[in-house]
Protein backbone atom coordinates (compact mmCIF):
# COMPACT_ATOMS: atom_id res chain seq x y z
CA UNK A 1 0.00 0.00 0.00
CA UNK A 2 1.88 3.05 -0.90
CA UNK A 3 1.67 6.61 1.31
CA UNK A 4 -0.98 8.23 -0.86
CA UNK A 5 -3.26 5.31 -0.57
CA UNK A 6 -2.86 5.47 2.86
CA UNK A 7 -3.30 9.17 3.24
CA UNK A 8 -6.37 9.06 1.07
CA UNK A 9 -7.97 6.58 3.17
CA UNK A 10 -7.53 8.32 6.44
CA UNK A 11 -8.99 10.90 4.91
CA UNK A 12 -11.65 9.65 3.46
CA UNK A 13 -12.51 7.53 6.84
CA UNK A 14 -12.70 10.85 8.44
CA UNK A 15 -13.89 13.10 6.46
CA UNK A 16 -16.68 10.87 5.48
CA UNK A 17 -17.52 10.22 9.18
CA UNK A 18 -17.70 13.49 10.09
CA UNK A 19 -19.88 14.41 6.75
CA UNK A 20 -22.26 11.33 7.52
CA UNK A 21 -22.80 12.20 10.91
CA UNK A 22 -23.68 16.08 10.10
CA UNK A 23 -25.40 15.23 7.31
CA UNK A 24 -27.77 13.30 9.45
CA UNK A 25 -29.10 16.42 11.32
CA UNK A 26 -29.74 18.20 8.05
CA UNK A 27 -31.30 15.10 6.23
CA UNK A 28 -33.56 15.35 8.98
CA UNK A 29 -33.97 19.10 8.94
CA UNK A 30 -34.90 18.61 5.12
CA UNK A 31 -32.25 20.91 4.45
CA UNK A 32 -30.61 17.78 1.72
CA UNK A 33 -30.47 20.40 -0.61
CA UNK A 34 -29.01 23.31 1.05
CA UNK A 35 -25.86 20.60 2.12
CA UNK A 36 -25.63 20.12 -1.99
CA UNK A 37 -25.89 23.08 -2.79
CA UNK A 38 -23.58 25.44 -0.10
CA UNK A 39 -20.61 23.03 -1.63
CA UNK A 40 -20.95 24.99 -4.66
CA UNK A 41 -20.62 28.69 -2.66
CA UNK A 42 -16.87 26.80 -2.42
CA UNK A 43 -15.99 27.60 -5.66
CA UNK A 44 -14.94 30.86 -6.13
CA UNK A 45 -12.93 30.32 -3.02
CA UNK A 46 -11.25 27.29 -4.14
CA UNK A 47 -10.61 29.14 -7.69
CA UNK A 48 -8.76 32.17 -5.76
CA UNK A 49 -6.86 29.86 -3.81
CA UNK A 50 -5.48 28.07 -7.10
CA UNK A 51 -5.20 31.59 -8.02
CA UNK A 52 -2.75 33.03 -5.29
CA UNK A 53 -1.79 29.94 -4.35
CA UNK A 54 -2.61 29.22 -1.07
CA UNK A 55 -4.17 26.39 0.47
CA UNK A 56 -7.12 25.22 -1.34
CA UNK A 57 -9.02 24.50 1.81
CA UNK A 58 -8.45 28.24 3.18
CA UNK A 59 -10.13 29.84 0.01
CA UNK A 60 -13.13 26.97 0.35
CA UNK A 61 -14.12 27.66 3.85
CA UNK A 62 -13.46 31.21 3.65
CA UNK A 63 -16.10 31.35 0.82
CA UNK A 64 -18.41 28.44 3.00
CA UNK A 65 -17.98 30.23 6.12
CA UNK A 66 -19.11 33.53 4.78
CA UNK A 67 -22.22 32.11 3.24
CA UNK A 68 -23.51 30.00 6.25
CA UNK A 69 -23.58 33.36 8.08
CA UNK A 70 -25.35 35.34 5.63
CA UNK A 71 -28.04 32.63 5.04
CA UNK A 72 -28.31 32.36 8.61
CA UNK A 73 -28.93 35.97 8.83
CA UNK A 74 -31.28 35.83 6.07
CA UNK A 75 -33.37 33.43 6.74
CA UNK A 76 -33.80 35.07 10.12
CA UNK A 77 -34.66 38.19 8.81
CA UNK A 78 -36.63 37.34 5.83
CA UNK A 79 -37.83 34.31 7.21
CA UNK A 80 -37.42 32.53 3.91
CA UNK A 81 -36.71 28.92 4.10
CA UNK A 82 -32.73 28.20 3.89
CA UNK A 83 -33.21 26.36 0.31
CA UNK A 84 -34.41 29.40 -1.39
CA UNK A 85 -31.81 31.28 -0.23
CA UNK A 86 -29.05 29.18 -0.94
CA UNK A 87 -30.34 28.14 -4.31
CA UNK A 88 -29.71 31.22 -5.44
CA UNK A 89 -26.40 32.02 -3.37
CA UNK A 90 -24.94 28.57 -5.03
CA UNK A 91 -25.73 29.91 -8.56
CA UNK A 92 -24.00 33.40 -8.28
CA UNK A 93 -20.96 30.99 -6.31
CA UNK A 94 -20.82 28.83 -9.56
CA UNK A 95 -21.36 31.37 -12.38
CA UNK A 96 -18.75 33.21 -10.56
CA UNK A 97 -16.12 30.53 -9.85
CA UNK A 98 -16.07 28.76 -13.65
CA UNK A 99 -15.29 31.96 -14.48
CA UNK A 100 -11.91 32.90 -12.84
CA UNK A 101 -10.91 29.18 -12.26
CA UNK A 102 -8.33 28.48 -14.37
CA UNK A 103 -9.79 25.86 -17.11
CA UNK A 104 -6.67 23.50 -16.33
CA UNK A 105 -7.68 23.03 -12.90
CA UNK A 106 -11.63 23.11 -13.09
CA UNK A 107 -12.13 19.51 -13.27
CA UNK A 108 -10.14 18.80 -10.03
CA UNK A 109 -11.97 21.44 -8.73
CA UNK A 110 -15.33 19.95 -9.34
CA UNK A 111 -14.85 16.02 -8.96
CA UNK A 112 -11.70 16.56 -6.54
CA UNK A 113 -8.79 14.39 -6.64
CA UNK A 114 -7.47 12.77 -3.62
CA UNK A 115 -4.28 11.31 -4.73
CA UNK A 116 -2.73 14.77 -4.58
CA UNK A 117 -3.45 14.67 -0.93
CA UNK A 118 -0.37 15.73 1.36
CA UNK A 119 -0.02 14.98 4.45
CA UNK A 120 -0.63 18.77 5.89
CA UNK A 121 -3.80 17.64 4.05
CA UNK A 122 -4.53 14.72 5.65
CA UNK A 123 -3.64 15.90 9.36
CA UNK A 124 -6.42 18.93 8.70
CA UNK A 125 -8.90 16.57 7.87
CA UNK A 126 -8.90 14.24 10.82
CA UNK A 127 -8.67 17.20 13.80
CA UNK A 128 -11.39 18.81 11.63
CA UNK A 129 -13.51 16.18 11.31
CA UNK A 130 -13.00 14.81 14.96
CA UNK A 131 -13.46 18.80 16.30
CA UNK A 132 -16.74 18.72 13.82
CA UNK A 133 -18.22 15.39 15.36
CA UNK A 134 -17.28 16.47 18.83
CA UNK A 135 -19.00 19.70 18.50
CA UNK A 136 -21.91 18.36 16.69
CA UNK A 137 -22.57 15.75 19.48
CA UNK A 138 -22.76 18.76 21.96
CA UNK A 139 -25.48 20.50 20.20
CA UNK A 140 -27.22 17.18 18.65
CA UNK A 141 -29.99 16.95 20.98
CA UNK A 142 -30.81 20.29 20.99
CA UNK A 143 -30.95 20.37 16.97
CA UNK A 144 -33.28 17.74 16.82
CA UNK A 145 -35.64 19.24 19.59
CA UNK A 146 -35.68 22.47 17.76
CA UNK A 147 -36.74 20.60 14.69
CA UNK A 148 -40.00 18.57 16.28
CA UNK A 149 -40.90 21.76 17.76
CA UNK A 150 -39.51 25.71 18.18
CA UNK A 151 -41.32 26.41 21.02
CA UNK A 152 -40.76 23.23 22.78
CA UNK A 153 -36.73 23.65 22.22
CA UNK A 154 -37.15 27.24 22.89
CA UNK A 155 -39.31 26.62 26.53
CA UNK A 156 -36.31 24.15 27.68
CA UNK A 157 -33.85 27.39 27.15
CA UNK A 158 -32.53 26.66 23.84
CA UNK A 159 -31.18 29.19 21.93
CA UNK A 160 -32.30 27.76 18.42
CA UNK A 161 -30.99 30.16 15.90
CA UNK A 162 -27.46 30.05 17.69
CA UNK A 163 -27.42 26.51 17.96
CA UNK A 164 -28.49 26.33 13.80
CA UNK A 165 -25.82 29.09 12.92
CA UNK A 166 -22.98 26.49 14.81
CA UNK A 167 -24.57 23.62 13.09
CA UNK A 168 -24.16 25.86 9.89
CA UNK A 169 -20.54 26.77 10.34
CA UNK A 170 -19.70 23.28 11.29
CA UNK A 171 -21.16 22.09 8.08
CA UNK A 172 -18.98 24.64 5.93
CA UNK A 173 -15.84 22.99 7.74
CA UNK A 174 -16.94 19.45 6.89
CA UNK A 175 -17.95 20.58 3.05
CA UNK A 176 -14.66 22.26 2.59
CA UNK A 177 -12.45 19.05 3.39
CA UNK A 178 -15.09 17.07 1.77
CA UNK A 179 -14.30 18.62 -1.23
CA UNK A 180 -10.40 17.48 -1.51
CA UNK A 181 -12.24 13.66 -1.83
CA UNK A 182 -14.86 14.67 -4.00
CA UNK A 183 -14.62 18.27 -5.46
CA UNK A 184 -17.51 20.43 -5.14
CA UNK A 185 -19.94 19.49 -7.58
CA UNK A 186 -20.23 15.63 -5.51
CA UNK A 187 -19.29 16.46 -1.96
CA UNK A 188 -22.87 16.93 -0.99
CA UNK A 189 -23.47 13.80 -1.69
CA UNK A 190 -21.32 12.79 1.04
CA UNK A 191 -23.48 14.49 3.48
CA UNK A 192 -26.92 13.78 2.04
CA UNK A 193 -26.72 9.43 0.83
CA UNK A 194 -25.32 8.33 4.01
CA UNK A 195 -27.28 9.98 6.01
CA UNK A 196 -30.56 9.02 3.72
CA UNK A 197 -29.08 5.10 3.88
CA UNK A 198 -29.25 5.02 7.31
CA UNK A 199 -32.93 6.49 7.95
CA UNK A 200 -34.18 4.14 5.96
CA UNK A 201 -32.67 1.24 8.70
CA UNK A 202 -33.05 3.49 12.12
CA UNK A 203 -35.34 3.46 14.89
CA UNK A 204 -33.73 5.45 16.98
CA UNK A 205 -31.53 8.43 17.08
CA UNK A 206 -27.93 6.47 18.17
CA UNK A 207 -28.36 3.99 15.54
CA UNK A 208 -29.44 6.51 13.17
CA UNK A 209 -26.20 8.77 13.27
CA UNK A 210 -24.14 5.92 14.07
CA UNK A 211 -25.24 4.31 10.92
CA UNK A 212 -24.78 7.95 8.59
CA UNK A 213 -21.52 8.21 10.10
CA UNK A 214 -20.30 4.33 9.45
CA UNK A 215 -22.10 4.71 5.52
CA UNK A 216 -20.44 7.95 4.97
CA UNK A 217 -16.84 6.21 6.02
CA UNK A 218 -17.78 3.13 4.19
CA UNK A 219 -18.27 5.84 0.68
CA UNK A 220 -15.19 7.22 0.78
CA UNK A 221 -13.27 4.20 1.89
CA UNK A 222 -14.48 2.38 -0.78
CA UNK A 223 -14.69 5.17 -3.46
CA UNK A 224 -11.03 5.91 -2.11
CA UNK A 225 -9.82 1.97 -2.92
CA UNK A 226 -11.93 1.21 -6.32
CA UNK A 227 -10.65 4.68 -8.05
CA UNK A 228 -7.36 3.97 -6.63
CA UNK A 229 -7.36 0.09 -8.68
CA UNK A 230 -8.91 1.45 -11.33
CA UNK A 231 -6.42 4.65 -11.35
CA UNK A 232 -9.50 6.75 -11.95
CA UNK A 233 -11.50 9.80 -10.28
CA UNK A 234 -12.12 9.13 -6.73
CA UNK A 235 -15.09 11.38 -6.95
CA UNK A 236 -17.91 9.21 -9.50
CA UNK A 237 -16.53 5.88 -7.54
CA UNK A 238 -17.53 7.63 -3.85
CA UNK A 239 -20.95 8.27 -5.26
CA UNK A 240 -21.20 4.33 -6.40
CA UNK A 241 -20.23 3.18 -3.70
CA UNK A 242 -22.72 5.40 -1.84
CA UNK A 243 -25.48 4.32 -3.73
CA UNK A 244 -25.20 1.12 -3.47
CA UNK A 245 -25.01 1.40 0.07
CA UNK A 246 -28.34 3.02 -0.10
CA UNK A 247 -30.00 0.66 -2.14
CA UNK A 248 -29.53 -2.41 0.39
CA UNK A 249 -30.79 0.32 2.82
CA UNK A 250 -34.17 0.64 0.42
CA UNK A 251 -33.96 -3.59 0.05
CA UNK A 252 -33.71 -3.94 3.73
CA UNK A 253 -36.41 -1.73 4.82
CA UNK A 254 -38.38 -3.22 1.93
CA UNK A 255 -38.11 -6.77 3.71
CA UNK A 256 -38.95 -5.44 7.14
CA UNK A 257 -42.16 -4.05 6.11
CA UNK B 1 -60.71 37.83 45.12
CA UNK B 2 -58.79 35.58 47.25
CA UNK B 3 -55.00 36.19 48.55
CA UNK B 4 -52.32 37.07 46.29
CA UNK B 5 -50.72 33.61 47.10
CA UNK B 6 -53.76 31.59 46.05
CA UNK B 7 -53.15 32.85 42.57
CA UNK B 8 -50.00 31.39 40.32
CA UNK B 9 -50.93 33.68 37.46
CA UNK B 10 -51.47 37.73 37.32
CA UNK B 11 -51.95 38.78 33.39
CA UNK B 12 -52.52 42.27 33.20
CA UNK B 13 -53.36 44.49 30.43
CA UNK B 14 -51.68 42.21 27.71
CA UNK B 15 -50.97 42.93 24.42
CA UNK B 16 -49.54 41.37 21.61
CA UNK B 17 -49.13 42.95 17.95
CA UNK B 18 -46.79 40.66 15.07
CA UNK B 19 -46.21 42.51 12.31
CA UNK B 20 -48.56 45.46 12.96
CA UNK B 21 -51.39 43.22 13.43
CA UNK B 22 -53.02 43.53 16.66
CA UNK B 23 -53.04 39.37 18.22
CA UNK B 24 -54.18 40.13 21.38
CA UNK B 25 -55.33 42.97 22.84
CA UNK B 26 -55.28 43.94 26.57
CA UNK B 27 -55.94 40.61 28.09
CA UNK B 28 -56.39 40.38 31.90
CA UNK B 29 -57.09 37.85 34.19
CA UNK B 30 -55.96 35.75 37.34
CA UNK B 31 -55.47 31.94 37.60
CA UNK B 32 -55.75 29.93 41.56
CA UNK B 33 -53.12 27.48 42.08
CA UNK B 34 -54.57 23.93 41.65
CA UNK B 35 -57.55 25.03 39.43
CA UNK B 36 -58.05 24.28 35.46
CA UNK B 37 -58.53 26.88 32.88
CA UNK B 38 -60.00 26.59 29.64
CA UNK B 39 -58.93 29.04 26.95
CA UNK B 40 -61.43 28.53 24.09
CA UNK B 41 -62.07 30.98 20.77
CA UNK B 42 -62.29 31.26 16.96
CA UNK B 43 -59.65 30.55 15.16
CA UNK B 44 -56.77 32.91 15.19
CA UNK B 45 -58.55 34.57 18.48
CA UNK B 46 -54.87 34.53 19.84
CA UNK B 47 -54.94 31.48 22.03
CA UNK B 48 -51.61 29.61 21.34
CA UNK B 49 -50.23 33.56 21.29
CA UNK B 50 -51.12 33.56 24.52
CA UNK B 51 -49.20 30.37 25.35
CA UNK B 52 -46.26 31.43 23.72
CA UNK B 53 -46.10 34.97 25.77
CA UNK B 54 -46.97 32.77 28.83
CA UNK B 55 -44.25 30.62 28.47
CA UNK B 56 -41.99 34.13 27.05
CA UNK B 57 -41.55 32.74 23.49
CA UNK B 58 -42.62 36.56 21.90
CA UNK B 59 -42.07 39.73 22.92
CA UNK B 60 -45.44 41.50 24.60
CA UNK B 61 -46.82 44.61 26.67
CA UNK B 62 -48.49 44.29 29.21
CA UNK B 63 -47.72 42.14 32.58
CA UNK B 64 -47.79 38.17 33.15
CA UNK B 65 -46.68 37.88 36.51
CA UNK B 66 -46.13 34.16 37.50
CA UNK B 67 -46.14 33.14 41.57
CA UNK B 68 -42.15 32.32 42.71
CA UNK B 69 -40.96 28.77 41.89
CA UNK B 70 -43.40 28.40 39.53
CA UNK B 71 -41.89 25.56 36.67
CA UNK B 72 -43.94 24.88 33.43
CA UNK B 73 -44.57 22.16 31.14
CA UNK B 74 -45.33 22.65 28.05
CA UNK B 75 -47.39 20.32 25.79
CA UNK B 76 -47.15 21.70 21.66
CA UNK B 77 -50.35 21.50 19.65
CA UNK B 78 -48.07 20.63 16.97
CA UNK B 79 -44.56 18.68 17.26
CA UNK B 80 -42.98 17.32 13.35
CA UNK B 81 -41.97 13.50 14.03
CA UNK B 82 -42.98 11.71 10.88
CA UNK B 83 -39.94 12.04 9.26
CA UNK B 84 -37.48 12.04 12.32
CA UNK B 85 -36.27 8.03 13.33
CA UNK B 86 -36.78 9.15 16.78
CA UNK B 87 -37.47 6.83 20.14
CA UNK B 88 -39.79 7.50 23.06
CA UNK B 89 -37.11 6.54 25.18
CA UNK B 90 -34.75 9.33 23.14
CA UNK B 91 -37.32 12.23 23.45
CA UNK B 92 -37.85 11.56 26.81
CA UNK B 93 -34.58 11.40 27.31
CA UNK B 94 -34.03 14.83 25.84
CA UNK B 95 -34.94 15.86 29.75
CA UNK B 96 -31.89 15.55 32.28
CA UNK B 97 -31.95 13.36 34.96
CA UNK B 98 -35.63 11.32 33.60
CA UNK B 99 -36.29 7.34 33.94
CA UNK B 100 -38.54 6.80 31.28
CA UNK B 101 -40.48 4.04 33.09
CA UNK B 102 -41.59 6.44 35.50
CA UNK B 103 -42.56 9.26 33.30
CA UNK B 104 -44.68 7.01 31.02
CA UNK B 105 -46.33 5.41 34.15
CA UNK B 106 -48.81 8.30 35.68
CA UNK B 107 -49.96 9.18 31.69
CA UNK B 108 -50.71 4.87 31.28
CA UNK B 109 -48.08 4.28 29.26
CA UNK B 110 -46.67 0.96 29.48
CA UNK B 111 -42.75 1.53 29.31
CA UNK B 112 -42.22 -2.24 27.84
CA UNK B 113 -44.60 -1.45 25.08
CA UNK B 114 -43.92 2.43 23.87
CA UNK B 115 -40.43 3.33 25.00
CA UNK B 116 -38.29 1.57 21.48
CA UNK B 117 -41.62 2.62 19.23
CA UNK B 118 -40.70 5.64 17.16
CA UNK B 119 -42.47 8.42 18.07
CA UNK B 120 -44.36 8.90 14.54
CA UNK B 121 -45.42 5.49 14.29
CA UNK B 122 -47.59 6.26 18.13
CA UNK B 123 -51.14 6.49 17.51
CA UNK B 124 -52.43 10.24 18.46
CA UNK B 125 -53.74 9.45 21.57
CA UNK B 126 -50.46 8.04 22.22
CA UNK B 127 -48.16 10.56 20.96
CA UNK B 128 -49.97 12.85 22.95
CA UNK B 129 -49.87 10.92 26.56
CA UNK B 130 -45.65 10.86 25.69
CA UNK B 131 -45.84 14.42 25.03
CA UNK B 132 -47.73 14.93 28.83
CA UNK B 133 -45.06 12.56 30.36
CA UNK B 134 -42.70 15.05 28.63
CA UNK B 135 -44.04 18.30 30.17
CA UNK B 136 -44.42 16.20 33.64
CA UNK B 137 -40.88 14.50 33.63
CA UNK B 138 -39.41 17.51 35.44
CA UNK B 139 -42.31 17.53 37.69
CA UNK B 140 -43.84 20.69 36.65
CA UNK B 141 -46.66 23.19 38.61
CA UNK B 142 -48.25 24.43 35.70
CA UNK B 143 -49.38 22.56 32.74
CA UNK B 144 -49.75 24.51 29.62
CA UNK B 145 -52.11 22.44 27.52
CA UNK B 146 -52.56 23.74 23.65
CA UNK B 147 -55.33 21.47 21.90
CA UNK B 148 -55.30 18.69 23.53
CA UNK B 149 -57.06 16.54 21.21
CA UNK B 150 -55.51 17.21 17.98
CA UNK B 151 -55.01 14.23 16.05
CA UNK B 152 -56.35 11.90 18.59
CA UNK B 153 -59.37 9.38 18.30
CA UNK B 154 -62.70 10.61 19.67
CA UNK B 155 -62.09 7.33 21.96
CA UNK B 156 -58.85 8.47 23.40
CA UNK B 157 -60.23 11.95 23.87
CA UNK B 158 -61.69 10.78 27.63
CA UNK B 159 -59.28 8.99 29.13
CA UNK B 160 -56.30 11.72 28.48
CA UNK B 161 -58.65 14.01 30.28
CA UNK B 162 -59.12 11.65 32.94
CA UNK B 163 -55.53 11.00 33.35
CA UNK B 164 -54.84 14.92 33.49
CA UNK B 165 -57.46 15.05 36.53
CA UNK B 166 -55.90 12.44 38.06
CA UNK B 167 -52.19 13.83 37.76
CA UNK B 168 -53.54 17.19 38.89
CA UNK B 169 -55.54 16.37 41.83
CA UNK B 170 -52.40 13.82 43.07
CA UNK B 171 -49.66 16.48 42.29
CA UNK B 172 -51.24 20.29 42.63
CA UNK B 173 -50.44 21.17 39.16
CA UNK B 174 -52.43 23.85 38.31
CA UNK B 175 -53.40 23.67 34.11
CA UNK B 176 -54.22 26.13 31.56
CA UNK B 177 -56.00 24.31 28.26
CA UNK B 178 -56.83 25.31 24.49
CA UNK B 179 -59.62 23.37 23.41
CA UNK B 180 -62.47 24.04 21.37
CA UNK B 181 -64.50 21.29 22.95
CA UNK B 182 -67.93 22.38 25.27
CA UNK B 183 -67.50 18.67 26.55
CA UNK B 184 -64.26 18.67 28.01
CA UNK B 185 -64.58 22.96 29.33
CA UNK B 186 -68.15 21.89 31.50
CA UNK B 187 -66.65 18.54 32.78
CA UNK B 188 -63.10 18.95 33.16
CA UNK B 189 -62.15 22.36 33.95
CA UNK B 190 -63.14 25.15 36.40
CA UNK B 191 -62.34 28.50 34.73
CA UNK B 192 -63.20 29.46 31.31
CA UNK B 193 -61.08 31.96 28.99
CA UNK B 194 -62.78 33.33 25.80
CA UNK B 195 -60.05 35.36 23.80
CA UNK B 196 -61.08 36.76 20.53
CA UNK B 197 -58.13 38.57 20.90
CA UNK B 198 -59.45 40.65 23.56
CA UNK B 199 -61.27 38.31 26.22
CA UNK B 200 -64.89 38.28 25.51
CA UNK B 201 -65.65 35.85 28.83
CA UNK B 202 -64.17 35.22 31.89
CA UNK B 203 -65.29 33.29 34.40
CA UNK B 204 -66.48 29.78 35.85
CA UNK B 205 -66.54 26.89 33.17
CA UNK B 206 -70.41 26.09 34.24
CA UNK B 207 -71.12 29.02 32.77
CA UNK B 208 -70.36 27.68 28.83
CA UNK B 209 -73.89 26.47 29.44
CA UNK B 210 -75.60 29.49 29.64
CA UNK B 211 -76.64 30.32 25.92
CA UNK B 212 -76.30 34.23 26.30
CA UNK B 213 -72.67 33.23 27.24
CA UNK B 214 -72.20 30.94 24.41
CA UNK B 215 -73.61 33.84 22.36
CA UNK B 216 -70.70 35.58 23.45
CA UNK B 217 -68.23 33.07 22.93
CA UNK B 218 -69.08 31.97 19.42
CA UNK B 219 -71.17 35.29 18.04
CA UNK B 220 -70.03 38.36 17.17
CA UNK B 221 -66.41 39.78 18.36
CA UNK B 222 -67.64 41.87 21.73
CA UNK B 223 -64.93 42.32 24.33
CA UNK B 224 -66.80 42.21 27.67
CA UNK B 225 -64.38 44.14 28.94
CA UNK B 226 -61.79 43.47 31.82
CA UNK B 227 -62.17 40.52 34.18
CA UNK B 228 -62.88 42.58 37.26
CA UNK B 229 -66.02 43.85 35.94
CA UNK B 230 -66.74 40.33 34.36
CA UNK B 231 -66.16 37.76 38.06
Amino acid sequence: MTETLILSLLTGIFVGISAGYLGSLMVLEKMALVGDALSHVALPGLALGILFNFPWFLGAFAFLFTSAVIIWYLGRVTKLSYETIVGAMFTLALAVGILIIPQTELLEALFGDITKVTILETATAVVISVIAVILTKLIYKKLVLGMISEELAISKGIDVSKTNLIYLLLVSLVVAIGIRIVGTLLVGFLVIVPAAAAKNVSSDLFKYAVLSASFGAVSACSGVLFSSYLNSPTGPFVVFSGIVVFAVTIFAKWKTK
Amino acid sequence: MGNDDDYVLTVSNLSLKLQNQTILDNVSFKLKRGTTLAIVGPNAAGKTMLFKVLLNLVPYSGKVEWAEKVKIGYVPQNIAVDDIPISVKDFLLFKDNVNVESSLSPVRLSNKNVADKTLGVLSGGQLRRVLIAWALADNPNVLLFDEPTTGVDHDSEEPIFITLNELKKKNSITILLITHDVHIVREYSDYLLALNRCVTFFGESKEIMNPSIQRIIYGETVCAGTPDEKT
